[in-house]
């Protein structure tokens, strides 16, 4: 008996001229078809604070706006650059523990903290992993895997910066809205931003940085250099993540260096779909209640990160926001051949 | 002073241990293998299981507990590892990933009974007991006994990698995998011993060395830096560079933890890999292109 | 003349082993500003190795190279190309995930492109396209807009080349771009040469088309295991004894 065959069919819907991602636009519901589920990702992020029900999921979006920006963060230096950075919670602690620090020991306001704390963690962080960057990806990502460690045995030992207690109270922000606002605010604006980025000359360079290195050494590049601005923009995300969660929770200690910040960005990132940009700030709201929800059991959270990445790297390489907007844009079905 | 010497070179010896799995995979295969740390500590829990909870003799653990980790690295290959094959940022994640699970896994509690792995209640036997009165200083035999576990191995790898028809095999992937695929070599069998090999090796290690002290999960991130360090110090792609860099941490530590104490072990590891990277990024004894970008 | 042109590249006592293998053996050069020097021998006779350690990508054992007095041996790559020395590879290496003309944004990125641009650079996708025209990409067609991962050969080598042109390069080194070509690409690429040529490029060209290179070549070496044979005009080279027992091999007394 003949198996039929089946092969699977992908129709672009029938709404538009579209080429390679280039669309050309000729009518009122063409834009819709574009704009809609932009626009109501965007406006539903900006009016869900409004909806959720009582402080504390107001503070686990917060949490989840922080995370999103650890993600964007990994995406950008993995998947636009090519460099496998694994210390978030690095950039985290050093964010906090300097915009707490200028606060609790100088007593400067939060307007200047975090700005302080973003670019000059950016510019430490920078600094300390810049002999580094020359290695291959896996040494680099050993290595700043290990520093929150580092920082933690440091502060610990020397007993610095208030040891295994912390500093605290850091003054907070005026109102839950501002501190929500503002997050929520910069994981937009670092999304476009980000995007806009790549999309310069500079990006073109950082995605030759990915690609193939040897070419863009015989092309008069320094890599290495070129590779240090992409790091710093990485950290200044990651820092001001880091100042934020400082004053958005009234407390710095060695918390700040968990593995957490580390480790649940990845897992977003790739969740939420590699390389996009919007996916991994997906990936970290859907990641971040969930956290939430099974704080009570320890490091099954840690664990269930890591089964969740190599569950999505192993069988939907491409994400969540890819895998939606293509069942969006295309039709899939099965048919006879 | 003699103290500090000869505990240098045990702690020499002890970085060696813990480093020769991890260059050895990533040598042979181009794979990045985090699991290293994870292995060394799931295999000391493996053995302590065996020893406790089934009563089984302590060199009948031992044995079995090598061959379960053999096999684990072999399993991570084969299940996972061989799907992201070629793509540098998904096999980084990857391992990086399994790794975490693994030693995170370790310490979780109370999920369906299963009780974690926490506490200094771990211990392992010691091989020998007693210890070595000689002239200039006292040492424990179990730290001569890690010497020459080191030594011996470290010949018996060479041996292995010189003489031995599979050894050669994977000495030649590790030049020129093209070439080697052209000679008939199958890369993924050889990637699958290589990772086997280097968690056996990762787990000898646990055995000779975490007698010292406790099983903790901890010290499965300080396996991993020490790796590194090692690799990063001594340069990789040469034995003799292997060797040099594991003895001058050792040094370095032995004489830090006489000084300061443990606690700055790591700062001191962390500033000697700047240090060299900043001075010579290649490693003391590295080929240069081993350890920076693809040239 | 030819005696006033100014030497632009010394090669001098160039060496590099691999291991047991001794890819290049002492090997000195001068080329003069403006010329075309062809590399040619069997393979495996260290060619590319050659090109390598002149632009920096392979460190040698021993022997320096000098680019207009300036010492290249022992500069990293990027700025040996900053200098003004650009090579293509002979497998060829474009971006793939970019496409044809976006591969040329990188190297009109480079501070050297930036130089010759004055400040900020301008557009430089309108300058990416004029050189892949310039090349032999037609202007009007989807190609330069397609992926570099969808090219034919022929279109990816004349992308290398590109690459080096948009550097403003004042010699080239071209590891086999004939390689791999059918006649007519290649009979189209070899006035791409000449035009160079007169422009005041100087070209090395490694090559294993001899009718060609003679063609576009003043000066050729051989290489054999590494050593020079033979330097001079290309008809001279090839009646040397030396040369045609490399090639061709030596007479069997039977």
């Amino acid at each position: 008996m003949e198996r039929e065959e089946r092969r699977k069919e992908r129709l672009d819907r029938g709404i538009k001229a579209r080429t390679e991602g280039l669309y050309a636009i000729a009518s009122w519901r063409e834009i819709t078809y574009l704009l809609a589920p932009r626009a109501s990702l965007i406006i539903g992020l900006l009016i869900l604070p409004l909806v959720l029900p009582g402080l504390y999921w107001q503070r686990v979006l917060a949490l989840a706006g922080v995370y999103a920006l650890l993600a964007l963060s990994f995406d950008f230096l993995a998947h636009r650059v090519g460099l496998v950075c694994i210390g978030g919670a690095f950039m985290m602690g050093i964010g906090g523990y300097i915009s707490g620090g200028l606060n609790y020991y100088f007593g400067l306001p939060i307007a200047l903290t975090i700005p302080i704390a973003t670019l000059a963690g950016a510019l430490i962080c920078t600094l300390l992993w810049l002999p580094c960057l020359p290695l291959r990806g896996v040494y680099f990502a050993i290595i700043t895997f290990m520093f929150p460690h580092l920082a933690t045995s440091i502060i610990i030992a020397g007993g610095l910066l208030g040891s295994t207690e912390g500093l605290s109270p850091i003054k907070g922000f005026p109102n839950i809205w501002v501190g929500i606002y503002l997050i929520l605010g910069l994981v937009l604006l670092t999304i476009f931003g980000l995007r806009r980025l790549c999309g310069e000359d500079i990006g073109v360079v950082f995605a030759g940085i990915k690609d193939n290195d040897q070419a863009v050494l015989a092309s008069g590049v320094n890599i290495t250099r070129v590779k240090i601005y992409a790091l710093y923009i990485a950290t200044l995300i990651g820092c001001f993540a880091g100042a934020f969660v400082a004053h958005f929770s009234g407390f710095v200690g060695v918390s700040l260096f968990a593995l957490d910040f580390s480790v649940m960005p990845i897992a977003a990132c790739i969740m939420g779909g590699p390389g996009t940009l919007a996916g991994p700030a997906l990936g970290a709201l859907i990641l971040a209640p969930l956290s939430e929800l099974l704080r009570g059991f320890g490091q099954l959270r840690v664990v269930l990160y890591c089964v969740i990445l190599v569950v999505f790297i192993l069988f939907k390489p491409e994400g969540l926001l890819s895998w939606v907007s293509r069942r969006y844009h295309q039709i899939e079905r099965w048919v006879k051949v | 002073m003699g103290e500090v010497l000869i505990y240098g070179i045990v702690n020499g010896m002890i970085f060696v241990l813990m480093a020769v799995g991890f260059s050895f995979v990533y040598g042979i295969s181009r794979l990045p293998n985090f699991a290293h740390g994870s292995i060394y500590v799931t295999t000391g829990f493996i053995t302590w299981s065996f020893i406790n909870n089934t009563g089984l003799p302590y060199w009948l653990s031992v044995i079995l507990s090598l061959i379960i980790v053999f096999l684990a690295g072999v399993a991570i290959y084969q299940f996972v590892m061989i799907r992201v094959r070629g793509m540098p940022i998904s096999e980084i994640i990857v391992s990086f990933a399994i790794a975490l699970a693994i030693l995170e896994g370790l310490r979780l509690q109370g999920i369906g009974g299963f009780k974690g792995f926490i506490g200094p209640g771990y211990v392992l036997p010691r091989f020998i007991d007693g210890m070595l009165e000689t002239p200039w200083v006292t040492i424990d035999l179990q730290r001569l006994l890690i010497i020459a576990v080191g030594l011996l191995l470290l010949g018996f790898m060479w041996l292995f990698t010189h003489h031995n028809k599979i050894g050669l095999a994977l000495r030649a992937m590790a030049q020129h995998e093209r070439a080697a695929l052209m000679l008939g070599i199958n890369s993924d069998r050889m990637a699958n011993i290589a990772l086997g090999i280097g968690s056996t090796l990762a787990g000898l290690a646990a055995i000779v060395v975490m007698p010292l002290g406790n099983i903790t999960c901890e010290s499965g991130y300080t396996v991993l830096t020490n790796a590194i360090a090692v690799c990063i110090i001594g340069g990789l792609g040469s034995w003799v560079g292997t060797i040099l860099g594991a003895l001058i941490l050792g040094l370095a530590t032995t004489i830090m933890s006489a000084i300061g104490g443990t606690m700055w072990n790591n700062v001191l590891i962390f500033g000697l890999i700047i240090l060299i990277l900043i001075l010579k990024p290649s490693g003391l004894f590295g080929q240069q292109k081993e350890l920076q970008e693809r040239v | 003349m030819e005696e006033q042109k100014e030497t632009i590249i010394k090669v001098r006592n160039l060496s590099k082993s691999f291991g047991g293998v001794k890819a290049l053996n002492n090997i000195s050069f001068d080329l003069p500003k403006g010329e075309v020097l062809g590399v040619i021998g069997p393979n495996g006779s260290g060619k590319t190795t050659l090109v390598n350690t002149i632009t920096g990508f392979v460190k040698p054992e021993s022997g320096e190279v000098f680019f207009k007095n300036i010492k290249l041996t022992g500069l990293p790559p990027y700025k040996i190309a900053d200098l003004g020395v650009a090579r293509t590879f002979q497998v060829v290496r474009p971006f793939l995930s970019l496409r044809s003309f976006k591969n040329l944004i990188v190297p009109l990125w480079s501070p050297r492109a930036r130089r010759f641009a004055g400040g900020r650079g301008g557009d430089r996708d309108a300058v990416a396209i004029d050189l892949l025209e310039e090349v032999g990409f037609e202007r009007d067609a989807y190609v330069p807009y397609k992926f570099a991962s969808a090219l034919p050969l022929g279109y990816l080598k004349r992308l290398e080349l590109a690459r080096c042109l948009a550097l403003r390069p004042e010699v080239i080194i071209c590891d086999e771009v004939f390689s791999g070509l059918s006649m007519s690409e290649i009979a189209s690429m070899v006035p791409l040469i000449e035009r160079l040529q007169r422009r005041g490029v100087t070209i090395i060209m490694i090559e294993h088309r001899l009718r060609e290179l003679f063609s576009v070549a003043d000066k050729v070496i051989v290489l054999n295991f590494g050593e020079k044979l033979a330097e001079g005009k290309p008809d001279q080279v090839m009646q040397d004894e030396k040369v045609i027992r490399a090639y061709l091999g030596e007479e069997i007394n039977l």
